[in-house]
């Protein structure tokens, strides 16, 4: 069972619907006694950095890092890969999980903010998650932060410098684009999420 | 590389795709959630339903059109028309909108921007303005109300306002220019994008594909929303993009 994790933070109809489309068991939840039984855990997330902490109010944080310890595969998706890294410029005082090294930062002035739109992925490793995407394939961002470039990096974007699209370390996975929004592509990355197995 | 993006709006009047023509006569052009399955798969980067009735008719948006719409759309979806408050945003999104596009209520409650902004994020907001030249100069005034109603608002200083206070994107219509296909008013789309940090979305005119080259490259808009020009087949998604890129402009081609 994949849990996609309720913690009122935007896109969880879009990332359910397209676990519905490929026909995966997963279910939206909150409740985490329910994700501490799920063989797979996805954390969707659009907005803002900060509302990461309702994870550790909750309890949702502790569920997580126990299952992510017991072998469970993990999915942050934008804010929620951004989580997987130490902090963010965006909430100062809320830590990432910090399974990543690094701090997300502010695009810098050259550019528009966000970074809205579809990019190209420079994929640069073997990975798992992104079997069968090629680099040069365009997906789907919209954020106003970005992940450092760091050696669990598997794939790289370029906007007013490079950031971390994608990345990847034995059962953690994560991803700065929006999978469910990348069209026939990001349905292949979540189908090739749905089956791997732990 | 960053993509210009090309996006196919769905006009919608009681749950029927329509368009109409300087926001007048409308004529129909089919079922929303059909076209916009068509739009993606012929290679548009996102797609925009507006509810173009709901402002003057006081309607609260078509939930049942978004969530039957949203359901095969695995590509951006914005939804707009109608919204007024907090409660319609939650609406929406929870119908499956991925951003929410509000007109009429910002401009009457500028303070709607910011609360949108900051529970659901700025990428999830994009403030819409209709905006038609003043005496034919390049000043531009926003209006409200389906056009209906001159603001006294200068559209790019409105525009600014809307980014400061939490917006993610610009969608900016040109209203002298919607419906011709004559092209956009670049001019229009210049001032907003030069004039701010946020992407802008050039919609009103396109036409042919020098009309779209013509915005990317003098508008110096971020993306071109176009409805009728895709609806009535007048001009192939796909096509267009292919053209685009031909002409240098970066865009999602193969998709």
């Amino acid at each position: 069972m994949i849990a996609v994790v309720d913690y009122r933070a935007g896109n969880l109809t879009s990332v359910k619907k397209a676990l519905d489309h490929l026909r995966a068991d997963a279910i939206v939840t909150g409740d985490p006694e329910v994700v501490a039984q799920a063989d797979k855990i996805i954390l969707p997330g659009v907005g803002h950095f900060s509302s990461t902490a309702i994870l550790e109010q909750s309890g949702l944080r502790t569920a997580i890092l126990h299952r992510i310890n017991h072998g469970a595969l993990f999915l942050g998706v934008c804010v929620g890969m951004q989580w997987m890294f130490e902090c963010s410029a965006e909430a100062p005082g809320i830590p990432g999980l910090g399974l990543f090294p690094g701090a997300c930062g502010r695009f810098t002035k050259s550019v528009k903010s966000p970074h809205v739109g579809w990019n190209s992925l420079t994929c640069h490793d073997e990975s798992r998650l992104l079997r069968g995407i090629r680099s040069g394939s365009f997906v789907y961002f919209t954020h106003s932060y970005s992940a450092p470039v760091v050696k669990q990096t598997v794939a790289r974007c370029e906007y007013g410098g490079e950031f971390s699209a994608a990345v990847e370390q034995d059962n953690l996975f994560g991803v700065q684009f929006h999978p469910e929004k990348s069209g026939a592509l990001g349905l292949k990355l979540l189908e090739n999420f749905c089956c791997l197995s732990c | 590389m960053l993509t210009k993006r090309i996006i196919a709006c769905l006009d919608v009047n009681a749950g029927r795709v329509v368009k109409g023509v300087q926001f007048k006569q409308l004529r129909d052009a089919g079922d929303p959630a059909e076209l916009a399955a068509a739009h993606s798969k012929a290679g548009a980067d996102e797609v925009v339903l507006l509810d173009i009735s709901a402002t003057h008719e006081k309607r609260t948006t078509l939930a049942d059109t978004v969530r039957r719409t949203a359901r095969q759309l695995f590509i951006p979806f914005t939804v707009g028309g109608g919204i007024r408050s907090l409660d319609d945003v939650i609406a929406v999104f929870e119908a499956g909108a991925d951003k929410i596009s509000i007109n009429s209520a910002a401009l009457a409650d500028p303070s709607l921007i910011t609360r949108i902004a900051d529970r659901y994020g700025s990428q999830a907001i994009i403030v819409a303005i209709d905006a038609k030249r003043v005496n034919g100069e390049a000043r531009f005034e926003a209006y409200v109300s389906g056009g209906r109603n001159p603001t006294g608002r200068d559209a790019v200083d409105w525009a600014r306002e809307a980014e400061e206070r939490g917006a993610g994107e610009i969608l900016l219509t040109s209203m002298d220019c919607d419906g011709t296909g004559a092209g956009f008013d670049c001019d229009l789309t210049r001032a907003c994008s030069e004039g701010l940090n946020i992407p802008v979305i050039a919609s009103g005119g396109g036409g042919d594909t020098q009309s779209f080259v013509d915005v990317f490259e003098r508008g110096r808009a971020d993306a071109a929303l176009a409805a009728s020009i895709f609806h009535f087949g007048l001009h192939r998604l796909g096509d267009l993009k292919q053209e685009l890129q031909s002409a240098g402009i970066p865009v999602r081609w193969p998709c």
